[in-house]
C-alpha cells in the first residue's frame, strides 16, 4: 500500500523529464514513506540517478512536481534549496569525495559548513560516524589511499553527518565485494531503524535491495512499472517485472540499443540490405 | 548558415562566461570572510608559480641587457641600458610575460582540478551538501589568483631588472656603471609606469583567472573534457592576453 499523507517524506507527482529528445520520465507518481527504505529498481539508463538528482533540487523537471516534506523542492530559491538540502543525505555512485582532504576532514566538511560547533565537538561527531562505518581508523588517509568500498563508506559517514531526515543512495553496492556489500546492507538498515532516517537505495542490484527494504518501484522506459512491498514485487506476475527479476535478455524492455538499420545491413553494407 | 551558428555558440559561451564572472564577483565578499581558503589557494597557484616566474624574469632581464647593450653602444649610450631594461620589462614585458606563464603554470592547472572536480561529482556533491561551489571553491581561487598576478608580475620585473638579469649581465658582465645603471632608471622611471604595470597585471589576473575558472567549472564531464578545457585555458588566456595588453598600451599612451 502506498504511504499518505504525514507518513510521505518525498513526494513526486507527474514528473516529466527529458535530456534534450531523450524522455526519461513521463508522468511518474511516487510516494516515499517517512522512516522507511524504499528502493528505486530499474534497468542500467533508466534514469535512476536523474531521479535523485531531481529530488535534490539539481536539475529542474520540464513538468509535474518534487515535494520534499510538503515543500515543493523546484519552486524554492537557491539558498532555501540548499536549507532544504541540509536535510538530505546523498551518497553519489563513486563517493564524491573531496581528493584535497582526509576521510577526517571529509566527514567533518558538512559540520564545518553548517553546525557551527566547536571543532572539539566537530571532532567528537567525525569520529563516532567513522566509527559507524567501521573506518575510524582510516581518518588520517587521503581518498587515493584508500579502497573504493572503503570510499562508499565515508561518503555515507559524510552524508549521515548532519543527521539529515533523508539520505539517498546512488547504486551503493555497485562494484563492492560481498564483504562490503554485507556491510553496507547492514549500515544501511541500521541506521534506518536507529536514526529512523528515510532512505532512497537506488539499484539494480534486485536481491540485495529487496532484502532491506520496505517498499520498491520498479520503473523502465520513463514509467513506473510496479510498486508495492519486497514480497508483492517478488511474487509480481507483470512480464516486465519478471523480466527484470529473473534477468532475462528478451521481454518487454529491450536489450539491444534503437536502431533504425537492420544488423545485416550494418554489416554488409547498405547493398545486402 | 555556418558561419551564424558559430557567431551564436561563440555569443552565447560570452555571455554565460560573464554570468559566471558575475556570479564569482557576487560571492567575493564570502571568500573575503574565509581568509584561510584564499592564502591556501595564494600559495598552491601563487606561490608554488613563484620559481618559473623568477627564473623566466632573469633570463629575459639577461636577453633585454644583451641585446640592449649591443644597439646602445653603437651610439655610446651604454650607460642608459638600465632604462632600456627597466621600461621594456615595467612597461610591457613584465605583466604580458607573467600573465602568459600564469596561464600555462597555474591556469591550466585550475582548469584541469575544476574540471576533475566536476567530473568526479565533488561540486555535486558539494551542492548536496548545501555548499555552494562557486562560493567554497571557485570564489577563493579567483581571489587568490587575482592577487598572486600583480605579486608575480612585481617579482618578475625585480628579477628581470635587478638581482640575476638585466643587472648581472649588463653591470656585472658587460661593465655597464653601477651608478648609471640605477640612476637612469631611478631619474626615467616614474611612479605612473609601476602603477600602469600593476594596473596591466590586475587586469590580466582578472582576465587569466576567469578564463581558466570558466573552462573547468564547464568542462565536459570526462577526461576529453578536462583535456579540452585546459588546452582552451592556455590558449585563450594568452590571447585575450595580448588583445588586452595592445588595448590598455593604446590607452596608456595617450
Amino acid at each position: 500500500m502506498t504511504p499518505t499523507g504525514q507518513d510521505t517524506l518525498v513526494r513526486v507527482r507527474g514528473l516529466r523529464f527529458a535530456f534534450g529528445p531523450r524522455l526519461i520520465y513521463d508522468g511518474v507518481d511516487m510516494d516515499i514513506a517517512r522512516g522507511k527504505v524504499t528502493a528505486i529498481m530499474g534497468p542500467s539508463g533508466t534514469g535512476k540517478t536523474t531521479l535523485l538528482r531531481l529530488i535534490g533540487g539539481q536539475w529542474r523537471p520540464q513538468a509535474g512536481t518534487v515535494e520534499f516534506d510538503g515543500v515543493d523542492v523546484h519552486r524554492q530559491s537557491r539558498d532555501q534549496l540548499f536549507e532544504l538540502r541540509k536535510r538530505m543525505g546523498m551518497l553519489f555512485q563513486n563517493g564524491a569525495l573531496l581528493t584535497d582532504l582526509t576521510v577526517f576532514e571529509n566527514v567533518a566538511f558538512p559540520l564545518r559548513e553548517h553546525s557551527g560547533l566547536p571543532d572539539r565537538m566537530i571532532r567528537d561527531v567525525v569520529l563516532m560516524k567513522l566509527e559507524a562505518v567501521g573506518l575510524r581508523g582510516a581518518a588520517g588517509l587521503y581518498p587515493e589511499e584508500i579502497s573504493g568500498g572503503m570510499a562508499r563508506r565515508v561518503a555515507l559517514a559524510r552524508a549521515i553527518a548532519l543527521e539529515p531526515a533523508l539520505v539517498m543512495y546512488d547504486e551503493p553496492f555497485t562494484g563492492q565485494d560481498p564483504i562490503s556489500m554485507g556491510v553496507l546492507m547492514r549500515l544501511i538498515r541500521t541506521l534506518n531503524e536507529a536514526l529512523g532516517l528515510t532512505a532512497i537505495l537506488v539499484s539494480h542490484d534486485v536481491q540485495e535491495v529487496l532484502s532491506i527494504s520496505d517498499y520498491a518501484y520498479v520503473i523502465a522506459g520513463g514509467k513506473v512499472l510496479a510498486h508495492g512491498t519486497p514480497e508483492a514485487i517478488r511474487t509480481s506476475q507483470s512480464e516486465m517485472v519478471r523480466q527484470f527479476l529473473d534477468g532475462k535478455p528478451d521481454g518487454p524492455v529491450a536489450f539491444n540499443y534503437k536502431t533504425s538499420r537492420s544488423y545485416a545491413a550494418e554489416l554488409l553494407g547498405d547493398g545486402a540490405a | 548558415m555556418k558561419l551564424a551558428r558559430i557567431l551564436t555558440e561563440f555569443l552565447r559561451g560570452l555571455g554565460e562566461a560573464t554570468l559566471f564572472l558575475f556570479t564569482i564577483v557576487a560571492a567575493l565578499p564570502q571568500a573575503l570572510l574565509r581568509p584561510r581558503l584564499v592564502v591556501q589557494q595564494l600559495y598552491m597557484i601563487g606561490m608554488l608559480s613563484l620559481v618559473i616566474i623568477a627564473i623566466s624574469g632573469s633570463f629575459i632581464g639577461a636577453v633585454l641587457a644583451l641585446q640592449g647593450y649591443r644597439t646602445l653602444s653603437q651610439f655610446g649610450a651604454s650607460s642608459a641600458l638600465g632604462v632600456v631594461v627597466a621600461f621594456g620589462v615595467i612597461r610591457e614585458l613584465g605583466p604580458v610575460v607573467t600573465a602568459l606563464l600564469y596561464a600555462g603554470r597555474a591556469g591550466s592547472s585550475l582548469a584541469a582540478e575544476i574540471g576533475l572536480m566536476k567530473a568526479t561529482d565533488q561540486l555535486s556533491g558539494m551542492e548536496m551538501m548545501a555548499v555552494d561551489p562557486i562560493r567554497r571553491v571557485i570564489a577563493p581561487r579567483f581571489l587568490a589568483g587575482v592577487i598572486a598576478m600583480p605579486l608575480l608580475g612585481s617579482i618578475f620585473s625585480l628579477m628581470a631588472i635587478g638581482l640575476a638579469g638585466g643587472y648581472l649581465i649588463g653591470v656585472l658582465v658587460l661593465g655597464v656603471d653601477d651608478g648609471s645603471y640605477w640612476s637612469q632608471i631611478h631619474q626615467s622611471l616614474h611612479p605612473r609606469d609601476i602603477g600602469e604595470s600593476l594596473l596591466k597585471s590586475l587586469v590580466f589576473g582578472v582576465a587569466v583567472n576567469w578564463i581558466a575558472l570558466y573552462q573547468g567549472y564547464h568542462a565536459a564531464p570526462n577526461s576529453e573534457g578536462v583535456s579540452r578545457a585546459t588546452t582552451s585555458t592556455v590558449v585563450v588566456s594568452s590571447l585575450v592576453v595580448l588583445a588586452l595588453d595592445f588595448v590598455l598600451t593604446s590607452f596608456m599612451f595617450r
